[in-house]
């Protein structure tokens, strides 16, 4: 009783504040623009806004620049681009910003468009330390201080774990012996579970604080195609240095087979190691990346219907949403680790089929 | 809606550098800890388990030899007892035996003696009644006999004939 008390004053206290932000949105309100804002990388750290109209105000953190362009390194902070005109001025060259792209431009911001109302304006080389960056490395602090503190704990002699040990150990040794050990083989798998464990934590703490619905959370690092991209690398790398003789013999001969459907099945074998981290990569980012646009859809349903009585819909479903997510956190940190160590174990096996 | 399925370079190198970076810090400040300490308890674990189980083996076998020698030691006192009992009753029979003996021979004695007192006494009286039948008969008679020796004779004849039993 108390606790739907307590949720239905939630709701209560929330309705001013979506009634206010009701009434200025006289204007057609696009969901889809914000939700590709939310789930795409930043130049700037959004924390919060408020007010409206002339007195809307933002808090953001702009974050530092980085491009490569002509020979030369511009470093500035994103404020440097005009609050009206987005250009920026660095060593002589001009730059525009654009919808999270940095284009080239000249002093009056001229850029040229394609038929289809995409830029086509030469693009500096953008490696800024961008919104996901900066995720990205918060989550290596948590991560590090976890388990380095983790692992001082066992620097004593044997015992019972205790405290944040004994919530991470059962995680390690599932790791260890349900997902490297079962897949890839026990007198195998020793070298590859700090890789799998590395793998494992850095998607679920990541996936955990794309979660955190407020500053410094949200940002979709999983769910970034970079991101998926580069583990499923990591995976193909290791899977392929690691590849034993009769994996490549199986894999680029195919024996026992006739020599006709070898022409068919050995392209089909090649093809196959680069769909492994292709699907890989899809996988994590298509499942983050729609966890983040229900949830953003649900939250938007109250300003596209623009009415206050579908809140109590619009939060309860998004609360169950991301209880879900929760889970698919994990999961989908499971399921990336679980299918590295089974292609891992595929690789390293050494008995004939 | 492109962005979502392009990969940008930047991201890639910084997520690549941080990632070999966290893999490599983790490598030797936790993993390496971590997974060393977990194999040191499992095979504390695993040898402790091994001990107490050849500990138990022991206690049983030691359980097992204390009932035997209790066994032992319960027939080794039983049997004593036995061959205790055995000696108690016969040296009990061997003593009434002997007392019996003692006895039947202390009586025979007596016997032997109270037979001959009795003879003894028997000869007395005869001597005394046929000294006392002289004197009587000497009384009564003077001449008749010549000798006390000729009339002791005759009395002893008619003595001997009575009987005093």
């Amino acid at each position: 009783m108390k606790k739907v008390f307590s949720l239905l004053l939630v709701i209560l206290v929330s309705i001013p504040l979506f009634a206010s932000e009701k009434s200025s949105k006289d204007e057609e309100f696009d969901p889809t623009d914000l939700i590709m804002h939310h789930i795409s990388d930043a130049h700037s750290w959004h924390v919060v806004s408020w007010g409206e109209g002339e007195n809307e105000k933002h808090i953001e953190i702009p974050l530092p620049i980085l491009l490569y362009s002509e020979g030369k390194i511009h470093t500035f902070l994103f404020s440097k681009f005009d609050k009206k005109t987005h250009i920026a001025q660095s060593k002589g060259q001009y730059f525009i910003y654009d919808h999270g792209t940095i284009y080239q431009t000249n002093k009056e911001g001229v850029v040229t468009k394609d038929s289809h109302g995409h830029i086509i304006n030469e693009k500096p080389f953008d490696f800024s330390l961008t919104k996901n960056v900066w995720s990205m490395w918060l989550s290596l602090i948590i991560i590090l201080a976890i388990f380095i503190t983790i692992a001082k704990m066992y620097s004593d002699k044997p015992s019972r774990p205790k405290g944040i040990q004994s919530f991470f150990e059962p995680i390690i040794i599932f790791v260890k012996n349900d997902i490297a050990e079962e897949q890839i083989g026990s007198h195998k798998a020793h070298k590859f579970v700090p890789y799998l464990l590395t793998v494992f934590f850095f998607i679920w703490i990541n996936n955990l604080i794309g979660l955190v619905p407020f500053f410094p959370g949200g940002s979709n690092f999983t769910g970034n195609i970079s991101v998926t991209m580069v583990l499923a690398i990591m995976t193909f790398i290791v899977t392929n240095i690691n590849g034993s003789k009769s994996y490549w013999k199986h894999t680029l001969t195919a024996p026992g087979v006739p020599a006709f459907v070898k022409v068919l099945l050995v392209p089909v074998e090649i093809i196959g190691l680069f769909t492994k981290p292709f699907a890989l990569t899809i996988r994590l980012l298509a499942n983050i990346t729609a966890g983040h646009i229900i949830i953003l859809s649900l939250v938007c349903l109250i300003f596209i219907l623009n009415t206050v009585i579908i809140s109590p819909v619009s939060v309860l479903l998004s609360m169950v949403m991301f209880m879900l997510e929760l889970l698919v956190a994990l999961l989908q940190a499971y399921i990336f680790t679980l299918l590295s160590a089974m292609f891992i174990g595929m690789a390293v096996a050494d008995e004939e089929h | 809606m492109d962005f979502l399925l392009t990969p940008n370079p930047g991201l890639v190198i910084w997520t690549t550098i941080s990632f070999v970076g966290l893999f490599l810090a983790l490598k030797k400040y936790a993993w390496g800890p971590i997974l060393q300490a977990l194999k040191v308890r499992e095979d504390t674990i695993e040898y402790s388990l091994q001990a107490a189980e050849k500990a138990k083996a022991d206690v049983e076998e030691m359980v097992a030899t204390r009932q035997k020698m209790m066994d032992e030691a319960k027939k080794e006192r039983d049997e004593l007892l036995k061959d205790t009992r055995a000696l108690k009753d016969s040296i009990l029979a061997e003593a009434k035996e002997s007392a019996q003996e003692e006895t039947q021979k202390l009586l025979n004695v007596a016997r032997k003696q109270i037979e001959t007192d009795k003879l003894t006494a028997i000869n007395q009286l005869k001597n005394q009644v046929a000294d006392m039948s002289i004197q009587i008969a000497s009384i009564l008679i003077d001449k008749e006999i010549d000798t006390d020796e000729k009339q002791k004779e005759l009395i002893n004849k008619h003595l001997d004939k009575a009987n005093f039993n």
